[in-house]
């Protein structure tokens, strides 16, 4: 609950002049929220009456185990979208990371500083974008998208084919589990993601960095006349959000122990899917990395579902998660609406 | 018109540059073979026609301060429709058929732009999100009109919109040109054009002045999703099969990117069309040149990044103003005043 | 109080954009605890001149000194570290944030770098307190009313210590009670020693507060008082720098007119006209040349009811009838169709249309009634708009100027223009002076006054009552969201008459 305002602290009877002004109008934050989290247990409990091994814990375990990339680009992404930018370049980011991990690794640099080294790289592609859309002016889709352009030329001019990571730490740490209980195992990349979003809420909530992004989501002018460093703030989501790209992709690398240009293809469309379904406003300024995450469940889930009635078409899941994307937005929009 | 000029100089002289190139590279720059033009002039303004369909449309969805992210997936259906259709004729070189067919799947891609436009206008979506949900459920869709598979076809009708030539020019040349020049009288004879740039100035005050906007921004979402439609239609004759994946993937990029280019701004209200076709072509010709310059197709992408990027900072004032500024002071200062 | 130091001593200030020279050596200085008025016309450079305070701006000539240090003021921030903080016409803050944040954010209480929200919000609320507020600091600002938003402004700027506070038009969307609810909150800042530039457009507010005053014109300074050594006709004076002669000449020509209407048959007729939250039921009747104001505060239902008319809101009740007969005015088309024109108080969001020239702004209501397909020949378009940009003096005199470039004052004309060409039967305009200079406005004033002997009828509606007195025939009185009086206008109708309505609601 860190990221959530609590009650009124102020109560009373103030003058009549000054109760006049409130216009009474429910605190309509939350609703998306709620909304998600009440579809995601319906879901969850159609699958348990529906299928007979849905109740197996591994479901959920490997429900965040599959999703641990989405969910750390999601999380980057959330930040964007917060401060009403949007970054296209951050499935390009992954197939560089991981085909410049592969590679440096297949060329025996020490994992110790392939790692580091990828992870600043994708921070720089993002300080980068946000350093252009700040001093240059230029839109956000169009900057990060000559980031995506950049990004994946540079992964297909460096190797065209997958190539295998046989290095020792990767392949550990790709077979490496962690129990949580009789049975039940998950990877070391599903708690990286967990950690990642954790901090990634607490930053929102609790510090000034986190504060400017939602300034500037709600009015970036005004943002700028209070004297906050609003380009600094800018880049800084950028960068974020490049790191966690890069991470997503060192993640991908460890999943498949191999490396390939082709990877994370659309992966942005998924992350925005995520964050919209998990009520992120798109203009900025309103959202939660928690509601990020249930977009994120959502989304997974219902590729889990479809894989227990195994004879759909996967072309499904794409038509279901462009009802359910209708759906909330229709929603967002009637609720605001309404509270107009 | 002269901002929009000046906007314009530096891609026309990319363009021009990367023709000149072209000249010198190939052995065929423009010849005529069999009483048709040949070359790879030719093949640029062939190859360029899908991509100026949808960018002419994505013109003026940005125009009213929208933007049309589903045409990739519009191209994907259109093609899927068209191409399961002419499967099943008895006979796939009947031209009346054939034309029937096409009829058919521009209807279902107008019948797309207007979902997006009831969207945006009606229910009053953001477009980007609005936009998205056929972006996302739109291939899916294509795929179950195939039923995942890809669908060959053997019409001789049908692949004279991609590879035909009428008039010693390409047929898809031709429609390209035909569609551009329908765009351009449409929003510059009549009164449409400013009404689009007041929609997307302001549709608050546009709604004030009388301007019926919801009509407006639901006709572009309409003549996105036709010539999104038609682009499909071009794509898959070309490819003589439907694929859902690949019909128009990314496209949609590629078409902001063009409009951009040509001078357009995101958030809407003036626009250039000739600029966008202009936008077109160069990314074609770049497409194009890259194979011609023997650079390695792998590094087609990381090409693209580099002008992409020339170009967005070139368009940016503040860049301009930056990295030229302290050269160029007084004009400056005599261009404003004057 | 004595001759102490000032505080804020700038000299010699230039600041000159591509073109135009928009402060020519302007001196300025300020006095701890005093309320300072900077007054001029639109284009006077008072803008300007606080922008440069404010660090939106640098200078390009001259010098600052700030409590007898010089300082060279490079931002926003830095303007604020530096004691100068501001509070703007439109409420610059983040409605999405809560009221705390929308005080604190950039200086939250913190303790190893995380937030203290209970800290933070008490002392949101404490503050609120000094300024007679009781609210819940933790709800979003943007479910407040704009004075609210206005008065968390002014929280924020004082919080931050400062020397000197600058509050650029605090009052043009306030009502009377907010205004003296600012006025006692300036008063009191002004005890504690701030010095507060205050700008306003109403006269009235000028005596009530300030002190001293200094006047700008064309970018530079004219001269600088103590405000009982001025009468407000000197200022007036000063500040357009020719006689008032324009303003009489309005008066006269709408004494006229109010005889000559008196016969005319009614156009529009309104019967329990009303739309739930906005308006409540209302009966008006306007006729033919007849000027009607619409009068109340803020907030009373002015703008929603000239809405309903245009059809910009829907009416959930009642009926309209034009020429006797009954008609549906659901959106802005219907109501073009029986030529009924309104010009939003909104200039900026809901008039013009800034990327477009002047040109296209003029055309564009005339255009949309005839559709797209049935363009203007561009020569008759030419023709049309040289006419009226030569009978509004509209200045620069270019049609192919982007009209944002204009001032507030030629964006009103431009506006005007947009729909006078479309021959309206009835023109509804909302505060259409408001922000904008005193040579424009007395221009706008006789134009309104001379469309009514025309024959055209016009709904005005300003918070201004000597504009509604001088330019009605009939005045209608709003208060609290309902129509509350109607009244012919006549030599025994005066300010004081409709405040008593205003106050009491209802005639005795």
């Amino acid at each position: 609950m860190t990221t959530m305002q609590t009650s009124p602290v102020v109560k009373g009877d103030g003058p009549q002049l000054n109760k006049r002004h409130r216009s009474f109008r429910p605190n309509t934050k939350h609703v998306p929220i709620l909304a998600t989290l009440g579809l995601l247990v319906a879901m969850y409990v159609s699958g348990l009456a529906n299928y007979p091994r849905f109740d197996n814990p591994m479901v959920v375990v490997n429900l965040f185990r599959d999703n641990a990339v989405l969910l750390v680009v999601a999380v980057g992404m959330t930040f964007v979208i917060l401060t009403g930018g949007i970054d296209l370049s951050v499935g390009a980011v992954i197939s560089l990371t991981t085909v410049l991990t592969a590679t440096l690794l297949k060329a025996d640099w020490p994992p110790l500083v392939v790692l580091p080294a990828v992870l600043v790289l994708g921070a720089l592609i993002g300080a980068g974008q946000g350093a252009v859309i700040h001093y240059f002016k230029v839109e956000p889709f169009i900057a990060t998208l000559a980031g995506l352009f950049l990004a994946r030329g540079l992964a297909l001019f460096i190797n065209e084919d997958s190539i295998p990571i046989r290095n020792d730490m990767w392949r550990e740490l790709s077979d490496f589990r962690i129990p949580l209980a009789d049975g039940v195992s998950t990877k070391p990349i599903a708690i990286v993601a967990l950690l990642t979003l954790l901090i990634a809420a607490v930053v929102l909530a609790w510090t000034r960095f986190g504060r400017n992004v939602y300034a500037i989501g709600g009015n970036a002018d005004s943002a700028l006349l209070m004297g906050l460093p609003v380009g600094r703030t800018k880049i800084a989501v950028y960068t974020l959000s490049g790191f966690c790209a890069a991470l997503g992709g060192v993640l991908f690398s460890i999943n498949s122990t191999s490396g390939w240009a082709g990877q994370g293809n659309g992966i942005e469309l998924d992350a925005i899917a995520a964050c919209v379904i998990g009520g992120v406003l798109l203009t900025g300024g309103s959202g939660f990395v928690w509601g990020t995450l249930l977009g994120v469940l959502v989304t997974g889930l219902i590729r889990t579902l479809i894989n227990f009635q195994g004879d759909l078409n996967v072309a499904w899941s794409q038509i279901i998660v462009g009802v359910l994307l209708f759906s909330f937005i229709v929603m967002q929009r009637l609720v605001t609406r309404k509270a107009r | 018109m002269s901002i929009v000029k000046k906007r314009l100089f530096w891609p026309s002289l990319i363009l021009v540059v990367m023709l000149g190139i072209n000249v010198f590279t190939s052995n065929q720059f423009l010849t005529i073979q069999d009483g048709h033009l040949f070359g790879t002039l030719i093949d640029i303004l062939r190859g360029s026609a899908p991509l100026v369909l949808v960018s002419v449309g994505m013109t003026l969805v940005i125009a009213t301060g929208g933007i049309d992210l589903s045409v990739g997936a519009v191209m994907a259906i259109s093609g899927a429709v068209a191409c399961l259709l002419i499967q099943d004729l008895g006979n796939q070189n009947s031209v009346a058929s054939v034309l029937l067919i096409i009829g058919i799947a521009i209807a279902v891609a107008l019948v797309l732009g207007l979902w997006n436009g009831t969207l945006v206008a009606v229910v009053g979506i953001q477009p980007i999100i609005a936009t998205l949900i056929l972006m996302v459920a739109g291939r899916g869709l294509a795929q179950l009109v195939t039923d995942g598979q890809i669908i060959n076809v053997q019409s001789g009708p049908y692949s004279t919109l991609a590879s035909g030539f009428f008039l010693s020019l390409p047929v898809a040349f031709l429609i390209a040109v035909a569609a551009v020049v329908l765009t351009i009288l449409l929003t510059r004879r009549t009164a449409l054009g400013l009404l689009l740039e007041s929609v997307g100035g302001s549709p608050t005050a546009s709604r004030l002045a009388g301007i019926s906007a919801r009509r407006i921004t639901v006709m572009v979402y309409v003549v996105a999703g036709g010539f999104a439609g038609l682009a499909g239609l071009i794509y898959s004759a070309d490819i003589k099969s439907a694929d859902s994946i690949s019909a128009g993937n990314l496209i949609e990029l590629d078409a902001i990117l063009a409009v951009v280019i040509g001078g357009t701004a995101l958030i809407g209200g003036r626009f250039s069309i000739i600029g966008t076709v202009l936008g077109a072509v160069i990314i074609q010709t770049l497409r194009i040149t890259v194979v011609a310059l023997d650079i390695p197709d792998k590094a087609n992408l990381l090409f693209k990044a580099v002008v992409v990027v020339a170009l967005c900072l070139s368009q940016s004032p503040e860049f301009r103003a930056k990295v030229f500024g302290r050269f160029k002071r007084r004009p400056a200062v005599e261009k404003v005043a004057a | 109080m004595g001759e102490q130091s000032p505080v804020l001593e700038m000299t010699g200030i230039r600041k000159v954009f591509p073109g135009v020279v928009a402060l020519d050596g302007v001196d300025f200085r300020m006095f701890p605890g005093e309320v300072h008025a900077l007054m001029g016309e639109n284009g006077a450079g008072k803008s300007t001149l606080i922008k440069t305070l404010t660090g939106v701006y640098e200078i390009d000539g001259g010098e600052i000194t700030l409590g007898g240090k010089p300082v060279r003021i490079s931002g926003p921030l830095q303007a604020q570290q530096a004691g100068i903080s501001t509070v703007y016409q439109e409420v610059n803050l983040c409605t999405n944030l809560s009221i705390a944040e929308n005080i604190f954010i950039g200086r939250e209480p913190r303790r190893f770098g995380k937030i203290q929200w209970g800290r933070m919000r008490r002392r949101a609320a404490e503050l609120l307190a000094r300024l007679d507020l009781d609210l819940d600091v933790s709800a979003p600002l943007s479910t407040y009313s704009l004075a609210i938003q206005q008065m968390v402004a002014i929280a924020r700027a004082i919080d931050v210590d400062a020397r000197v506070l600058i509050l650029d038009e605090p009052t043009s969307s306030l009502d009377t009670a907010e205004v003296e609810q600012l006025f006692r909150v300036m008063r009191r800042l002004k005890e504690s020693g701030v010095a507060i530039l205050f700008v306003s457009h109403f006269l009235d507010q000028i005596y009530e507060i300030s002190d001293r005053l200094t006047i700008l014109r064309n970018g530079q300074l004219i001269s600088e008082h103590r405000v009982e050594e001025l009468s407000q006709v000197q200022l007036v004076e000063k500040m357009i720098g020719k006689e008032l002669a324009a303003l009489e000449d309005v008066e006269d020509k709408a004494q006229s007119n109010r005889e000559r209407a008196a016969g005319a048959k009614p156009l529009l007729e309104a019967e329990g006209l009303g739309r739930t939250g906005a308006i409540a039921p209302y009966n008006l009747t306007i006729h033919e040349g007849e000027v009607v104001g619409l009068a109340g505060l803020l907030g009373s239902g002015r703008t929603e009811l000239a809405r309903l008319l245009f059809g910009a809101d829907k009416a959930d009740q009642g009926e309209v009838r034009v020429d006797g007969k009954k008609v549906s005015l659901r959106d802005p088309q219907a109501a073009m169709k029986h030529r009924i024109a309104f010009s939003s108080e909104n200039r900026r969001t809901e008039g013009i249309i800034g990327d477009l020239s002047v040109r296209e702004n003029i055309i564009l209501a005339l255009q949309a009634s005839r559709g797209w397909a049935r363009p203007i020949p561009r020569k008759k378009q030419d023709e049309i708009v040289d006419k009226y940009i030569k009978a509004l003096q509209i200045r620069p005199a270019d049609p192919e100027r982007p009209v944002r470039n204009l001032s507030g004052g030629n964006q009103q004309k431009v506006l005007l223009a947009r729909w006078l060409i479309t021959e309206p039967r009835l023109l509804i305009i909302d505060e259409p002076t408001r922000g904008i200079d005193v040579g424009a406005k007395a221009e706008i004033q006789k134009l309104v006054a001379e469309l009514s002997t025309g024959g055209m009828a016009v709904l005005f509606v300003s918070a201004e009552l000597e504009e509604v007195l001088r330019l009605s025939h009939k005045i209608a009185v709003l208060r609290d969201r309902r129509l509350v009086e109607e009244l012919e206008n006549s030599a025994d109708v005066d300010a004081d008459r409709i405040m008593q309505t205003i106050a009491s609601g209802a005639s005795s």
